[in-house]
C-alpha cells in the first residue's frame, strides 16, 4: 500500500472548485514534485494531506490513517507528516534550538536534555548547529527555512510536505535550502514538494506531477516528462519556466 | 499663614495605616491575578472563540472602559444586593477591580495575540500540537512578551485606582488616611504619608513586574 494515497479528492472554496478529483499515490521513498501555474490547486492539495484544509470528497490515507476520518486522531497523523511552509513560519519568540525542540518537548513530552540533543542533531543535519541560540529575526531567509526543516524533522516524520519552500527566498539563498532537501531525498525520506524549481524537480524528483485547473494533467518520470511532455499545457508551462 | 507640620500626630494610628497598606497590597495582588486571568481567557475567546462570545466580550470591554470605576464599584456594592447578591466591602472591591482589570487586560492581551501570524499557528498545528498547546506556547507566550509593559502599567493604574474602594468603607490605605485625619484633623500629614505610600507601592510594583516579566517572558 502506498504511504500516502490520494483518491479522487475534491475541494471548493465557496463556488470555486480548486480540486476537481485528484488522485495520487505516493510510495515510501518517493520524491514527488508537484508543478503547475498558481491557482492550479497544488498548495491546496498539499494542505489537504495533513488536514490543514479539509477536503470535500474523496479520500486521503496516510500510513493507514484516513485524513479527516471520524475515527482518526489527526494529531497522531500529523506526527507522521511534517510540513515546511513558504513563509518559514518559525516561532519568533524562540531560538533556533527552541523552535526545533518545542514540539518534541510539548507533544512528545520529551525531557529537556533529550530534546536538546535531538534538536542539536537536527540543526546539524541542516548545517546550522552553530546558530542554535539565534532568534529567527537574526537569521537569513535560507537559514530560517533550514531551521523550519529541522523543526519538522525533529518529529521523525514518515513524509515531509514542502509548500513552495524556496519561493520566498532571494535567489542566492535558494540553493542552500535545496541542498538540504536533496540530502533528505538521498536518505530515503518521502517528500512531496510543491515547487517552481524545475531543474530541481527534474534532477531530484522521482515523480513529476503537473497540475492544471484542479486536476492532475500529466504525471510520470521527471526526466521523460521534461524531455517529451505529452500535453500542450505542460509543454507550454515547461517552455515558459526554462526560458 | 504658618502651618507647623506635626507628623508625630500620626504615630498613634500607625496600626490603622499598616492595616490599610496590607489591605491595598493584598487587594491589588489578588485582583491582579484574577484580572489577568480574566483578560487572558477573554483575549483568547475574543480572538478564537465563536462569534457570539466574541461579541459579548466586546460589549463587556466597551462597557467597562467607558464607565467610571467608582460607578462600577457602587454598582457591585450597592446595586447587586438589590438583585439578591449581598457582598462584603472586601468582596465587592475585589470583584469590581477584577472586572475592571479583566476588561482592560482583555484588550491589551488581545493586541498581542492577534499579532500572531496565521502561518505560525498552522506550523504549530502541523507539529501535532493540540489547540491548547498552540494557544499557550505559540500564541500567548509571545503575546505576553509583547504587551507585558502595557499590562504592567495597567496593573499599576488599577492599584492606584483601588483608592476609591474607601468609598464603600473597604479599609484600604486611603480609608486609613480618611480615618486618621477625621480623628486628629491632620489632613496634610495623613494624605501626604499615604501619597508617599502609594508612590512607594507603584515603584515597587513596577520593579517587581519588570523582574517577573523578564523571568517569565524573556525578550527575544
Amino acid at each position: 500500500m502506498p504511504l500516502v494515497s490520494i483518491v479522487d479528492v475534491r475541494k471548493s472554496f465557496g463556488a470555486n472548485e480548486v480540486l476537481k478529483g485528484v488522485s495520487l499515490p505516493v510510495e515510501k521513498g518517493d520524491v514527488v514534485a508537484i508543478i503547475g501555474r498558481s491557482g492550479s490547486g497544488k498548495s491546496t492539495l498539499l494542505r489537504c494531506v495533513n488536514g490543514l484544509e479539509t477536503h470535500d470528497a474523496g479520500s486521503i490515507m496516510v500510513d493507514g490513517l484516513e485524513v479527516g476520518g471520524a475515527k482518526t486522531d489527526m494529531r497522531a497523523l500529523r506526527r507522521h507528516v511534517g510540513m515546511v511552509f513558504q513563509q518559514f513560519n518559525l516561532f519568533p519568540h524562540l531560538t533556533a534550538l527552541g523552535n526545533v525542540t518545542l514540539a518534541p518537548r510539548v507533544v512528545e513530552k520529551m525531557g529537556e536534555g533529550r530534546a536538546r540533543e535531538l534538536g542539536l542533531e537536527m540543526l546539524a543535519k541542516v548545517g546550522l548547529a552553530e546558530k542554535r541560540d539565534a532568534y529567527p529575526s537574526q537569521l537569513s531567509g535560507g537559514q530560517q527555512q533550514r531551521v523550519a526543516i529541522a523543526r519538522a524533522l525533529a518529529m521523525r516524520p514518515k513524509a515531509l510536505l514542502c509548500d513552495e519552500i524556496t519561493s520566498a527566498l532571494d535567489p542566492e539563498l535558494v540553493n542552500e535550502v535545496l541542498r538540504v532537501v536533496e540530502k533528505l531525498a538521498g536518505e530515503d525520506m518521502t517528500l512531496i514538494l510543491v515547487t517552481h524549481e524545475m531543474r530541481f524537480a527534474r534532477d531530484v524528483g522521482t515523480k513529476l506531477v503537473f497540475m492544471h485547473q484542479g486536476r492532475v494533467h500529466e504525471q510520470g518520470a521527471p526526466k521523460a516528462l521534461f524531455a517529451a511532455p505529452q500535453t500542450a499545457e505542460l509543454q507550454q508551462f515547461i517552455g515558459a519556466s526554462f526560458k | 499663614m504658618i502651618y507647623k507640620l506635626q507628623f508625630a500626630d500620626l504615630l498613634p494610628y500607625w496600626d490603622v495605616l499598616a492595616r490599610g497598606f496590607v489591605f491595598t497590597v493584598a487587594l491589588t495582588v489578588v485582583s491582579t491575578m484574577a484580572g489577568v486571568l480574566v483578560g487572558t481567557l477573554g483575549a483568547c475567546a475574543r480572538t478564537f472563540g465563536p462569534r457570539w462570545l466574541a461579541g459579548l466580550l466586546g460589549a463587556y470591554v466597551e462597557l467597562i472602559r467607558n464607565t467610571p470605576f467608582l460607578v462600577q464599584l457602587f454598582f457591585v456594592y450597592f446595586g447587586l444586593p438589590a438583585a439578591g447578591l449581598k457582598l462584603t466591602e472586601t468582596q465587592a472591591a475585589f470583584i469590581a477591580m477584577t472586572i475592571n482589570l479583566g476588561a482592560y487586560s482583555t484588550e491589551i492581551i488581545r493586541a498581542g495575540s492577534e499579532a500572531t501570524p496565521k502561518g505560525v499557528i498552522e506550523a504549530g498545528v502541523s507539529l501535532a500540537m493540540t489547540r491548547l498547546q498552540v494557544l499557550r506556547h505559540v500564541v500567548l507566550k509571545p503575546a505576553f512578551q509583547k504587551v507585558w509593559p502595557a499590562l504592567a502599567s495597567q496593573i499599576i493604574i488599577v492599584m492606584l485606582g483601588s483608592s476609591v474602594v474607601s468609598q464603600i468603607s473597604a479599609e484600604d490605605l486611603t480609608y486609613a488616611a480618611n480615618f486618621i485625619q477625621s480623628r486628629n484633623f491632620r489632613a496634610f500629614e495623613s494624605y501626604f504619608v499615604v501619597a508617599l505610600a502609594y508612590l512607594l507601592l507603584a515603584v515597587l510594583t513596577r520593579a517587581i513586574l519588570r523582574a517577573l516579566g523578564s523571568r517569565l517572558f524573556p525578550k527575544a
